[in-house]
């Protein structure tokens, strides 16, 4: 880490950074006040992308919610359709048919390669390689084809349904998905010969905004962000849900391999890591599939009983967790969403006391951070 | 002008000559191949030069903005039409709005569309950019339309657009500057 503060002090200036600006990944607005070329303080503003989707929740029926929480993480869309249609269903007490939650799966963790695709692609251009970007995209748009194989979109999918998915996947899906897992596991070995290990690369990445295990527990930091501070904890394997105990996979942790432990180089590593696992557990799903419907018998306006839950899945982002309070209509009586970014803002500031100006946007690359998860 | 042999220019037609091909006409009736002249409506040529190299202020803030980075990146390329990215609105002749304006938003977009060098363009794409797409109804903070803050040219329908409408915007926007009368009367 540069900490100077042994350096010259000058007179302290305050600067703004954002809303509008290419490296916080949407319209995060961050206040600096620096010493020079020290960060003194750096105040997350965020708020400019609040569309009232926590709202609109209590306006729509829960199955037209489905289309909104595509704009929750437009990253990770597959991934928050089916945080949001397991939510529901454990509330509705709705048994979903296997065929289904393996789709699911499947389309979850092609959904989290594409969306650390983009996390890895954006952080490297940030860094101030704009190659690797194009690499990423190239994949990323593979993925997208094989999204718009199933349900006809590229970006906002709307795939999952309450008591199942929209639609059986197409002929020639599962053997387009193999293909593609064949095609991209070898470009992660690519990714880390051109990028990672560059020495360059490293240096900008290792020992800057070191974040403790404990800390990072404290801070209540989730996903890749824990993981890359060492702590071995994934809703997959600790809180399992949907099918995923029948899978092989480990959880990828962050090893200090290049810095300390917690530092921006972990929590890029571990993004890197966690696509290989991906890759291992569509593989399992695709080759084990069942046959049989893939979706249950649930009228679209249905009334759950009244009551509560929480539900928490592992979304490339962090935990994603939907509560939900049912007063026994139609609509949901109160919808709140807690997210892996938000939640990530509140250490935000610690970690960014006394790095450089330069080093604050690699935390928020190392961070990758989404907006409307953070504004709702 | 004549080529000059000792440069090593070889023979054939100079550069292409852009306002009279665009007429359609055959170029330079009279002159021989090599005559380095160009002939036309100074109109022609200055939307011409503006219209290929549309520089874009990368204003993504939703999730249009994906498909943007995405339209300007690998498989879609649309540095092809002369598009690429700049990140501040004093480098750039068009603003992309790609994504949602909440009324948080609003007066940064307002300044910085002011802050960009005229001419300037504007495309609002998706839905959200249009009208305030799915957010229209219910929410109580999203602007309806960014045309309530900014004039703009093109509108780019879809929640988000595919890169190829995207890339059918920008071509709208040329056929638009194209037609534009700079000199003269005013047609």
């Amino acid at each position: 880490m540069t900490t100077r503060t042994d350096a010259l002090p000058t007179q302290e200036m305050t600067i703004n950074m954002g809303p509008q600006h290419p490296s916080t990944h949407g319209v995060l607005r961050v206040i600096l006040t620096t010493d020079g070329e020290v960060v003194t303080r750096a105040v997350p503003d965020v708020g400019y992308l609040h569309r009232a989707l926590e709202k609109i929740g209590e306006r729509v029926t829960y199955a037209q919610y489905m289309p909104f929480t595509d704009r929750l993480d437009y990253l990770a869309a597959m991934n928050c359709n089916c945080a949001w249609a397991w939510t529901v269903e454990k509330l509705a007490k709705i048994e979903v048919p296997e065929r289904a939650e393996y789709l699911r799966v499947i389309v979850c963790e092609l959904n989290r390669i594409s969306s650390h695709l983009i996390a890895f692609g954006s952080y490297t251009a940030d860094m101030g390689a704009f190659t690797p970007f194009l690499y990423a995209i190239r994949e990323r748009e593979q993925v997208n084809d094989l999204f718009e194989m199933l349900c006809g979109n590229r970006l906002t999918y709307n795939y999952a349904r309450v008591g199942g998915v929209s639609g059986d996947a197409p002929p020639g899906f599962l053997e387009k998905t193999r293909e593609f897992l064949d095609y991209f596991e070898p470009k992660l070995d690519e990714y880390n010969n051109l990028i990672s290990y560059n020495k360059i690369f490293v240096h900008r990445l290792a020992n800057v905004a070191v974040i403790p295990a404990e800390e990072a527990v404290a801070y209540g930091l989730t996903g890749p962000n824990l993981r890359g501070s060492g702590v071995p904890f994934d809703l997959r394997k600790d809180e399992p849900y949907s099918v995923y105990p029948k899978f092989d996979f480990k959880v990828c942790v962050g090893t200090g391999e290049r810095g300390t432990l917690g530092d921006c180089f972990d929590r890029y590593m571990v993004r890197i890591n966690e696509m290989r696992e991906s890759v291992k557990i569509v593989r399992q799903a695709v080759a084990r599939i069942p046959d049989g419907p893939v979706r249950a018998k649930v009228p679209r306006l249905f009334k759950p009983p009244v009551g509560e839950t929480y539900f928490r899945s592992e979304c490339p982002r962090g935990e994603t967790g939907i509560y939900l309070i049912s007063d026994g209509s139609v609509n949901p009586f109160r919808l709140k969403i807690r997210t892996g970014s938000f939640v990530t803002m509140n250490i935000f500031e610690k970690v960014t006391r006394g790095l450089m100006i330069a080093d604050v946007v690699a935390v928020i690359g190392s961070f990758d951070i989404i907006l409307p998860e953070i504004d709702r | 002008m004549s080529p000059d042999p000792a440069h090593g220019q070889p023979p054939g037609p100079g550069p292409p000559p852009a306002a009279p091909l665009a007429h359609g006409s055959a170029p330079f009736p009279g002159l021989g191949p090599e005559a380095h002249v160009m002939v036309g409506n100074a109109d022609l040529f200055v939307n011409w030069a503006r219209k290929s190299s549309l520089w874009y202020l990368l204003f993504a803030t939703a999730c249009c903005g994906i498909e943007l980075m995405q339209a300007g990146a690998s498989r879609y390329d649309m540095d092809r039409f002369g598009a690429v990215f700049r990140a501040t609105p004093r480098q750039s002749d068009l603003m992309l709005v790609a994504g949602t304006i909440t009324h948080k938003m609003a007066d940064r977009v307002k300044r910085l569309y002011d802050q960009m060098p005229e001419p300037k363009y504007v495309i609002s794409m998706g839905s959200c950019a249009n009208t305030g797409g799915p957010f229209y109804k219910d929410s109580y903070c999203v602007v309806k339309g960014v045309d309530l803050l900014i004039p703009v040219d093109v509108y780019i329908p879809g929640c988000p657009p595919r890169p190829e409408a995207l890339i059918d915007g920008i071509m709208s926007l040329q056929k638009i500057i194209m037609r534009k009368k700079n000199y003269g009367a005013k047609a």
